[in-house]
Parts: C-alpha cells; structure tokens; sequence
C-alpha cells in the first residue's frame, strides 16, 4: 500500500485550518504524534497561537483491561482554556476513544468555547459518535493493520504500516 | 522452591503488584515510578486536581500507628485520582478489642476493599498483608517499623532528581538517627539503585545500625567532615523517646553535634539542598534558620509526596491479577 506523505498532508492541514482561526485559538497535540503534527502545523501557520500537548493516560477507559501506559508524559496546557477555541490534533483518528478521553481532561483545565478535531490520517473503524473537521488522508486499514506517525532526527514526519501479529 | 526467589512485591508478569519496600525493585522500575509521579504534579496544578483513572475503586488507610502527612497525602492522592477512601485508626477499634490483624484484613476485604495502604509499627507487617489477600488487592506499605517507608523514600527521589537532575554525580549525606529510621532505609536502597556514587550516613555510633556500611554507605561521625562538598543533605527526625533509652546524653548535646545549622551548611556545597521527612523538631536537629532558610525543600517534598502516591497507586492499580 502505498502511503501519503506525512509532509504533504500537514501542509495541506495547515491551509485547510486557516479560515478556522480567530484571536481566541489555541492548538494541543495529543501524545506522541498528534504533539509533532501540532508542532509541525503550528510551525507552517507562523502565528502566535498558543499551543499544548495532552497525554491522555490518565482518562483512557481501558485502564480496568490494560492498566497504565507504560510511558505516561505530562499534558501540559499553557494557556486558559476557558473560552478558548480548541482545535485538537492527532496523529489517527481509529475508534474515537482517545478523542473522547482528550476532551474529558481538556474540561478539567477549564470551559473551552469551541473544540475541533484535526488528523493526519482517518482510517474509519469508529466506536463512538466523533468525527474531524480537518482531514489530511482518509484510509481503509483492516483491524490488524497498525499506522503509525514516525519523526525522524532531522524532525521530518512520515507515516508507516506495521502488521499487528496476535 | 519458586516461592522463595520470587520478589513478593511483582506479580507474573514483572509488574508491580504492591510496593512493600524499595529493595530489589530495580533502577528501571524506581524510574517509572518517577517518570509517572511527573505527570501527575501538572494534574495538581490545575483547576479540577482530579482525574478518573481509579472510579470506584475502595482504598482503606489501615493506620496501625499514628500519623498525619502521610495518611493525609495518601488520602488526598487517592481522592484526586476519584477512588474512596476509607480511613480507619485501628488503636482506636478493632485491635483494642482483641480483633487479629488479619482479620481486620479479611473484613475490609469482604467489603470490597481494592488496596491497603499499611501503617504498621511491627517491621514486615505490610509484607504479611500482602501474602495474605486476593490476588486482585493491592498493598502499599506506608511505613512498617524501622523496616522501610518506600513511599518517603520515592518522594524523596522526585525532590532530589527536581533539583539535581541526575543520580551520577551526586554526593548524598543522611543525617541523625539512622538506627530507627525506616525512612533512612527506604533512602539508602533507592539511592543506591539510581546510581549516587557517594551516600553517607552522619551519626554518631549509638544512632547506627551494626555494619551499615555493608548497605553500601560511608559512616561519618563528625558533622564539619561528613557535610564537605555534599549536593543533598537528608535530615532525620530524632525521636524522643530515644534520649529516655540512654543513647543519647541531652536534646542540647546532640543539638550542638548533630543540629543542622547554617555554619554547619556552609560545608556543604553552595547549592546544597536541605531536606527532612518530618515532623521536624526545630532546635534538635535541625535549627530554624536552616529549616525555614532557602536551601530547604521540606515543603515542596510534601508536595511531590502527592504525585508519587498517585504514581504509586494507579501503577498498582493497573497491574494485571
């Protein structure tokens, strides 16, 4: 299969994210590559947005089944969120379940005014009523295919297919 | 027999079942634990401190000996990650009426009890707890005689890597009754296994244990050379009831050999910082000036004991049975 190009695609997000920005903006990228696409988008925008990050682990709704992640990163949300017009990046957007655990911990950091959802990669699969209003690429992956966003040394992105082996 | 080489601490899996003492849990697992309490110091610091990860779920403060910071830092961790908590003063019930320990456990237990944090004055309580119960129960030993207190020591850590950064390059000093602390011992074994190339005990003989330096120490009697150019200095609480045991000729005595002052602080590093378990007793180890001065991080110490409870606890928590 071949695969879009992470850099194109953030290009393309940027632009398409523009008319949606006001003085009341703020960007926050979810752990770990929702953090890189933000940064890259937010690099490309050359705004003066404030932008956060998220690590979702502590609102997950499969800690009973999995128990913490192994690598838990602050949130770290620099800015008031109340009143605030959120737009939340991702790397992939699959079951909606981060999605939804990104914006439980987003309302304990205040009342924001507005969110919205912007991904790399919507490959389907939906468990829960979310979808973006902001899409880089659009894929049909089966369930036991794994996409994931990678971030080389020289901070280039890119995404690759993994086969998840039971 | 498999029993006997297992850490009782770690289910089959290699996770962390219960935290019963820092020795033997390993560098990596210290720094998990660090890593974790990290992102949980940002949760204390915004509007709503609180977070779902352990929704009904029961934990039981089983105090079996008096405290307040740490019964209260564990029951504010617990809360904030939205669990119940259930404190029980067990002097004032159950034992009083001849009730075993175990029962008290198994009591607690039948009312869906998920985790037991442990206040013991017997070493090996926790432990005992801990072989006893459910596999799907957690035990945290929050101090069990002059055994360990794994939680202080931990939090200890976080305050030292806060400030320090690094392990490696750190020289280390722990001051006072070393002999029936707990809290020393937690501090040693965690200090040892995150690589501190020099820790020293100050002390003098009657407040050592025998052959301490088999623990991997440097024993020091004299305070001016024992605090030379050392990056943390770790004042212990000197109980009272240790002068009535002879150990020790008068508060005043030790005061003027062991207190930390500033003239005894300027040995140290510039940058050294002060740092004490609690409940302090000002003007016996440690004088005002120094306890209240800007080189000390007691405070912000009871602060990160917060964040590492709730590592502590939801680590546990998502261990699989």
């Amino acid at each position: 299969m071949q695969l879009p190009d992470a850099e194109k695609l953030a290009q393309t997000m940027a632009q398409q994210l523009g008319p949606y920005l006001n003085a009341n903006s703020a960007l926050v990228g979810m752990h770990t590559g929702g953090v890189w696409l933000a940064e890259r988008i937010h690099a490309l925008l050359g705004k003066d947005i404030p932008l956060g990050t998220l690590d979702v682990s502590f609102y997950r709704d499969d800690f009973n089944q999995s128990g913490l992640h192994a690598e838990v990163a602050p949130s770290d949300i620099p800015f008031d969120v109340t009143g605030r017009d959120i737009i939340l990046v991702d790397d992939v957007l699959y079951t909606g379940r981060s999605v939804r655990a990104a914006m439980n911990e987003l309302f304990d950091y205040g009342r924001p005014s507005s969110i919205m959802l912007a991904v790399l990669v919507d490959r389907g699969g939906r468990e829960l009523p979310i979808s973006s209003q902001v899409t880089g690429a659009v894929l049909a992956l089966a369930p036991d295919q794994n996409i994931q966003l990678n971030r080389d040394p020289q901070g280039r992105l890119s995404l690759s297919l993994r086969q998840i082996t039971a | 027999m498999a029993f006997l080489s297992r850490n009782p601490q770690l289910n089959q899996h290699g996770e962390l079942q219960h935290l019963l003492t820092i020795e033997g849990l390993g560098a990596g697992m210290v720094r998990h634990i660090l890593d974790t309490a990290q992102s949980f110091v940002s949760v204390s610091e915004r509007e709503v401190k609180k977070i779902p990860l352990l929704r009904g779920k029961s934990i039981f403060n089983l105090f079996f000996e008096p405290s307040t910071r740490t019964r209260t830092t564990f029951e504010i961790a617990a809360k904030r990650l939205s669990a119940d908590v259930i404190n029980l003063n067990i002097n004032a019930s159950s034992q009083s009426k001849g009730e075993t320990v175990l029962d008290t456990v198994d009591n607690l237990a039948a009312m869906q009890a998920d985790m037991f944090i442990v206040r013991h004055a017997q070493s090996g309580a926790a432990h005992f707890i801990a072989g006893h119960v459910a596999p799907h129960i957690h035990v945290v030993n929050a101090g069990d005689g002059r055994h360990a207190h794994p939680t202080q020591g931990l939090l200890d850590m976080y305050t030292i890597r806060h400030y320090k950064q690094e392990f490696h390059n750190l020289r280390v000093a722990i001051v006072g009754d070393v002999l029936h602390s707990r809290v020393a011992r937690s501090q040693i074994h965690a200090l040892t296994t995150l690589g501190v190339p020099e820790v020293r005990v100050i002390a003098p003989k009657t407040l050592l244990p025998a052959q301490v330096e088999r623990m991997g120490v440097q024993v020091y009697h004299d305070m001016a050379q024992g605090l030379k150019d050392v990056d943390v200095v770790i004042m212990l609480r000197l109980q009272n009831e240790r002068m009535r045991g002879a150990l020790l000729p008068s508060a005043q005595e030790y005061f003027k050999s062991y207190g930390l002052t500033q003239d005894k602080l300027a040995l140290a590093k510039s940058d050294a910082i002060v740092m004490h378990p609690g409940p302090m007793n000002r003007g016996v180890e440690i004088d005002s000036d120094v306890a209240d001065g800007n080189q000390s991080v007691i405070l912000p110490q009871v602060t990160f004991g917060i964040a590492v409870r709730m590592a502590v606890m939801s680590i546990l928590a998502g261990s699989k049975q």
